[in-house]
């Protein structure tokens, strides 16, 4: 199997008729990790929400293929079962549906009908990666999401991402509002999924996450498109003089920002 | 009104004889009598925004019958599936047609004064206990549908828990009906008097072979000073039955009912679930569910009357409506003068599931007190387009997602069910109805 390929080209998004993103390119292979940061507003939560297919965001022009597949043309569902994974934001409660049955829901949907994953080695990898998040026996049976804290949705969706085992994983501020205990372990579910087969875009504000899972490549997005990459320094550049020295020294101007 | 007259399978000569045949104590025909000429006179109920003029209540045959078997593994499949095997069946009831073809109570319960049997029975053996309750916590002259369930009643159970007496096992009541244009008339009593403590559980079945036939229940069930009753009832009737269903509480002195009802008939409908909270103290938790499917109409009333002090309730009802099914939601918070310190909530929330189908849901709180807490919230909504992209985007298909989000959203009453074979029962036929 050749590894994972995901290429994004002069991708312009809107939201309600408005302009967020404007040109993003984004070329990653499996066995990469890339950070994607900005200031609030610059567009990155609505660059993952759009290639997953968020039915409020609308693709305006520019491709987005995943192993030359054209991702743009496919429903919500069919790009995660072509290997496509969003670690959200704000994750949806679902209630009444267990997390379990919901996961294997979802790995059943992947695997597709005469191929369900045996219901004694399901149970046995949800228990293992459980264990490795430092999750409590009950979340299996927790309704999805319901009643959880902004913690353990978190922690949930780095749960569904070991489960799933995507190509490619998104994951849009899985960092924010964690303790730095709960970045540990989304760090290490993360880190744990690094492979040849298996690449990721974390998108994030901060350099802290980046201490824990250390980033190939860096990607500083203002005003809707990628405006300097680098390696893992540049993380701490940024962390050291801010967005601000980095507009400076980029000889961006105008803060003109926008709804995420 | 004499138009629903002509239509009235017995008159008084008739229900003389059938009462006679039955053996029935004179306290229980006069009931009957004095039925026949209510329901003569009385008009239809007339619940709102459902039209049921045209619904038939009164064109069946009263009399079927069926015979007692000697082993679960006689019944009909759809029967022994609702039940344990072996030595896992419970105590139980069971009615074919109106008639008790099984019953089990654990004689452990009968030693200690529990009494659980077919009405026609309780009517014959324990006749004065009976009189004490029967049409008690709901009158005969409510209107036509209650003066006919007392004129012709055919079946029913009665459940009598002493006081003390902690029972803690489910008791199961399963009814199934085959036998074409029949009338299911079943008065059901359910007693616990003080500081007792039972699980009720009932299920309505019916094979398509019913065609065109009638239920009219009334279910009565009286809470004594510091009981607990637990009520479970699935309602699965075929898409020709008319059903009129009523169950009544009437809850004393920190006594407390808990509803769980998933009322899923395929036929038109028309259900009144009533709770009185009469003593100080007095609790009702009611969590009910509906799926509303083809072009059945449906119309619930989920009535509780707060009289006691300190009186607290909370009814959650929650529906799905499909094709082009048309369903009304009642909810009724009464807290009358006096009722200082209750707190009553009500929740209603309708999923629609087709631009065809019509939902409605009536929050109402009527409230003659001060010094009370009372609220509630009633919605009519699709389904979550942000919790459909959540699922799909995990790679479950759109219809699958939208089944999940659906069967969760009506998880809280199938989880309520006590007995594991009716908790099944309901699953999977929120499967069949949502599928």
């Amino acid at each position: 199997m050749t590894a994972p390929e995901l290429k994004i080209n002069d991708l312009h998004v809107s939201v309600e008729g408005k302009s967020i993103v404007k040109g993003f390119d984004l070329d990653m292979k499996g066995g990469e990790i890339h950070a994607l940061m900005g200031p609030n507003g610059t567009g990155k939560s609505t660059v993952a929400s759009a290639l997953m297919g968020h039915p409020k965001y609308e693709v305006t022009s520019g491709q987005a293929l995943l192993n030359e597949q054209n991702l743009l043309d496919m429903a919500v569902d069919e790009r995660a079962r072509a290997g496509m994974f969003l670690a959200m934001q704000y994750p949806s409660e679902v209630s009444g549906v267990s997390n379990a049955d919901f996961l294997r829901t979802a790995i059943n949907g992947r695997r597709g009908e005469g191929n369900e994953i045996p219901l004694m080695k399901f149970i046995k990898t949800l228990d293992k990666r459980m264990n490795m998040l430092e999750m409590d026996e009950s979340f299996a049976e927790r309704y999805v999401n319901e009643g959880f804290s902004g913690g353990e949705k978190k922690r949930n969706e780095i749960l569904q991402l070991m489960m799933l085992e995507p190509q490619f994983a998104i994951l849009d501020e899985i960092d924010s509002g964690l303790d730095i205990d709960a970045l540990k372990w989304v760090a290490k579910g993360v880190n744990s999924m690094r492979s040849e087969n298996f690449g990721c875009l974390i998108i994030t504000h901060y350099q802290r996450l980046l201490n824990y899972i250390k980033p190939d490549k860096v990607h500083i997005m203002m005003q809707g498109r990628i405006v300097k990459t680098g390696g893992p320094e540049l993380a701490l550049q940024l962390e050291k003089e801010g967005y601000d020295g980095m507009k400076a020294e980029l000889g961006i101007k105008d803060d003109e920002t926008v709804e995420a | 009104m004499s138009m629903q007259l002509k239509n009235l399978p017995f008159d008084a000569e008739a229900i003389t004889n059938f009462t006679k045949n039955r053996n029935e104590p004179k306290w229980f025909s006069e009931i009957r009598l004095k039925g026949l000429a209510l329901a003569e006179e009385l008009p239809l109920p007339t619940p709102e925004k459902t039209r049921i003029a045209d619904w038939n209540f009164t064109k069946f045959n009263v009399q079927t019958e069926s015979d007692a078997v000697d082993q679960l593994s006689d019944l009909p499949e759809e029967i022994s599936t609702l039940m344990g095997k072996g030595d896992q069946v419970g105590n139980v009831l069971i009615h074919v047609n109106n008639s008790a073809v099984f019953d089990h109570l654990s004689q452990n319960l009968k030693d200690q004064g529990v009494i659980y049997t077919d009405l026609a029975t309780a009517v014959r053996e324990h006749s004065d206990l009976l009189a004490n309750y029967y049409f008690k916590t709901t009158s005969i002259d409510k209107h036509q549908l209650t003066a006919l369930n007392a004129a012709l009643v055919n079946g029913g159970t009665f459940l009598y828990v002493p006081k003390n007496v902690v029972v803690s096992e489910p008791i199961q009541a399963v009814y199934y009906q085959d036998a074409p244009e029949a009338g299911l008339i079943a008065h059901t009593l359910v007693v616990a008097e003080e500081s007792s403590s039972v699980t009720f559980v009932e299920s309505y079945l019916s094979d398509a072979a019913a065609g065109t036939s009638v239920a009219n229940i009334v279910n009565e069930v009286v809470v004594g000073a510091n009981a607990q009753v637990k009520y479970g009832a699935v309602d699965e009737f075929s898409d020709q039955f008319v059903t009129y269903v009523s169950r009544q509480a009437n809850v004393a002195k920190d006594g407390r009912i808990q509803w769980a009802l998933g009322q899923m008939n395929d036929g038109n409908t028309l259900s009144e679930n009533a709770t009185n909270l009469e003593g100080d103290g007095a609790e009702a938790d009611i969590k009910a569910v509906s799926i509303g499917s083809g072009s059945q109409k449906q119309n619930f009333d989920n009535y509780v009357r707060h009289v006691g002090k300190a009186t607290k309730s909370q009814l959650l009802v929650r529906a799905a409506q499909k094709d082009a099914s048309n369903s009304i939601f009642n909810a009724r918070t009464k807290i009358e003068h006096g009722a200082s310190g209750a707190d009553g909530e009500q929740t209603q929330r309708v999923l629609m599931l087709s631009d065809q189908a019509r939902g409605d849901a009536n929050p109402i709180l009527l409230i003659d007190e001060y010094d009370v807490v009372a609220g509630h919230a009633a919605s009519v909504g699709r389904v979550d387009p942000d919790q459909l992209y959540y699922l799909m985007s995990r790679g479950i298909k759109q219809e699958t997602a939208e089944k999940l989000i659906v069967e969760g959203f009506l998880a809280p009453v199938v989880d309520l069910l006590p007995i594991e074979g009716v908790q099944k029962q309901l699953t999977k036929l929120i499967e069949r109805k949502v599928g």
